[in-house]
């Protein structure tokens, strides 16, 4: 069963965003990362690029396959997660924390409240 | 709808992931490509390929019949032994690789890819038809009712002798099944059935294959895990079995090999015999050997920290005026080096190992160096 975090707002392409005022940070599930398995390397968009919401900004890359990961909201990178692209393992043992992405300060906050609810994630993902 | 082996309820029992392979339900892994990937190398895994097909060829214009289809000469196969080759069509190029064993006086038997059985029994029946003796020859694909498994890695000889125990029964004579040498293939009795058991692989480590009808393979499976388990024998899935193979460079269908490319770009030249006569896409292929080839089936290693390759990406050439020379075509992350590695096809002139190319990765160029194969080679 997978990890879905009370506390944070999930896309439909299974990405997570925990809002901390008008930024917020971006990562992939734990579901995502168990479909994906073992995460080999990580891209992660250059800092200050603007990124609209569904925009494929970061890749993930597992032995099998590449995966684009999409924003789900809109603005400005400030930080990217060096560690994990050093320790792209990290995406697959800590989703939710040392596995973020990248942090972005958001150019429509109201983006963030339209995405989905632990509860709405959770029958996403048990509905397949 | 897609085809299930005789497997697919244990493969589900075990939580393998399935995907499609080949026109097949198969398990790509089922705890992870990593995981199994470092059991075969340093202990054992249990593969199902009974998506492979088998076609028996038999009677006294067998032999004959083969090496007129195939490129490889069956000449040298003593009774029980068996040996890589291919099969072309009048341009050279690859309709499948295929492994043809000899397994009595007039009897062979052909491991031919999943993906290619119903490109390949057409093929045969056609190369027979118009071959004269043909009512020497018996032609009869056995894919439907014959599974096997692949056992592999570096422990799979303190226990193979437990799975088949005694003497066999055809094939190569052995007194047990690890007498068995490379590419040899015995006979063995198994619940009371005949079952096949060939010293072979594909993945570079130590390991046998086993053959059997298919209402015997999941107890064969069974059986296997239950004597395994002990040697930390753990199932491994095709994801496991295409890193496998692509670090020791041996080519999968669709990837190194098709229709539109020949044995000698590919590098299996050594496969192809020209002192037996007479076979499909000779011409072809003897004008190459003598004159040589316009592009070549490479390895390579990245050299910086990429992503890793992929097939159809893009091969340049270094340099301050950059050119195209070639494709990926088998292409990851490598388990065992922790590096991205691949084969491609580049121009003849770049194929020399220690040529420095440059893998085009969603627009961007990585480092990488054409490297001799086999990429990864076993620690002595």
């Amino acid at each position: 069963m997978s990890n879905v975090p009370s506390d944070l707002k999930y896309a439909k392409s299974h990405e997570w965003v925990r809002v901390q005022g008008d930024t917020a940070t971006i990562g992939i599930t734990d579901h995502a990362q168990h479909e994906l398995t073992d995460v080999v390397f990580v891209e992660l968009p250059a800092v200050n690029r603007q990124v609209q919401a569904g925009e494929a900004c970061a890749v993930v890359e597992s032995v099998k396959t590449a995966s684009d990961i999409y924003s789900p909201v809109s603005g400005q990178i400030l930080e990217i997660n060096k560690s994990v692209v050093d320790n792209p393992a990290l995406v697959n043992t800590e989703p939710y924390s040392g596995g973020w992405f990248y942090k972005i300060k958001l150019s429509q906050p109201a983006e963030a409240e339209s995405l989905m609810n632990p509860d709405q994630y959770k029958s996403q993902i048990e509905g397949h | 709808m897609l085809k299930r082996t005789p497997l697919f309820e244990i493969h589900q029992k075990l939580g393998g992931r399935l995907v499609e392979f080949g026109g097949w339900e198969m398990p790509v892994q089922y705890t992870s490509i990593m995981d199994e990937h470092q059991v075969v190398r340093k202990a054992a895994g249990l593969f199902d390929i009974s998506h492979m097909g088998e076609v028996l060829v038999s009677g006294s214009g067998a032999e004959e019949f083969l090496n007129k289809t195939l490129t490889n000469d069956v000449r040298k196969l003593a009774i029980g032994l068996g040996q890589y080759t291919l099969m072309c069509n009048e341009q050279g190029g690859v309709i499948d690789d295929l492994y043809a064993y000899r397994l009595s006086s007039e009897e062979y038997l052909l491991i031919i890819n999943a993906s290619r059985i119903d490109a390949d029994v057409p093929w045969l029946q056609k190369q027979l038809a118009s071959y004269l003796k043909k009512d020497s020859v018996k032609l009869e694909n056995t894919s439907d009712h014959t599974a096997a498994v692949a056992l592999q890695g570096p422990r799979v000889s303190e226990f193979i002798n437990q799975c088949f125990a005694g003497s066999s029964t055809g094939g190569t004579s052995v007194g047990s099944a690890s007498e068995l040498k490379k590419n040899q293939i015995a006979q063995f009795q198994f619940s009371g059935q005949p079952i096949w058991v060939s010293k072979t692989g594909y993945t570079g480590e130590d390991g046998f294959e086993i053959v059997a009808p298919s209402n015997l393979i999941t107890e064969v499976w069974r059986h296997i895990m239950k004597i395994g388990h002990q040697y930390c024998l753990q199932p491994a899935g095709l994801g496991a079995r295409d890193t496998l193979r692509t670090e020791v460079c041996y080519p999968l269908y669709g990837h190194e090999l098709d229709e539109q490319t020949t044995p000698m770009e590919a590098g299996l030249g050594f496969f192809v015999s020209f002192d037996k006569g007479d076979f499909v896409g000779r011409a072809v292929l003897a004008e190459q050997k003598a004159n040589g080839v316009k592009k070549k089936c490479v390895a390579f290693k990245m050299t910086g920290k990429s992503a890793p390759p992929r097939p159809d990406y893009l091969i340049w050439s270094t340099g301050p005026n950059p050119v195209q020379i070639g494709k990926v075509v088998s292409g990851t992350q490598s388990p065992s080096l922790s590096n991205g590695i691949g084969m491609g096809y580049v121009k003849t002139e770049f194929a020399k190992a220690e040529t420095p190319i440059e893998i085009e990765i969603r627009g961007n160029r990585a480092a990488a160096t054409i490297v001799p194969k086999p990429i990864y080679r076993k620690p002595v």
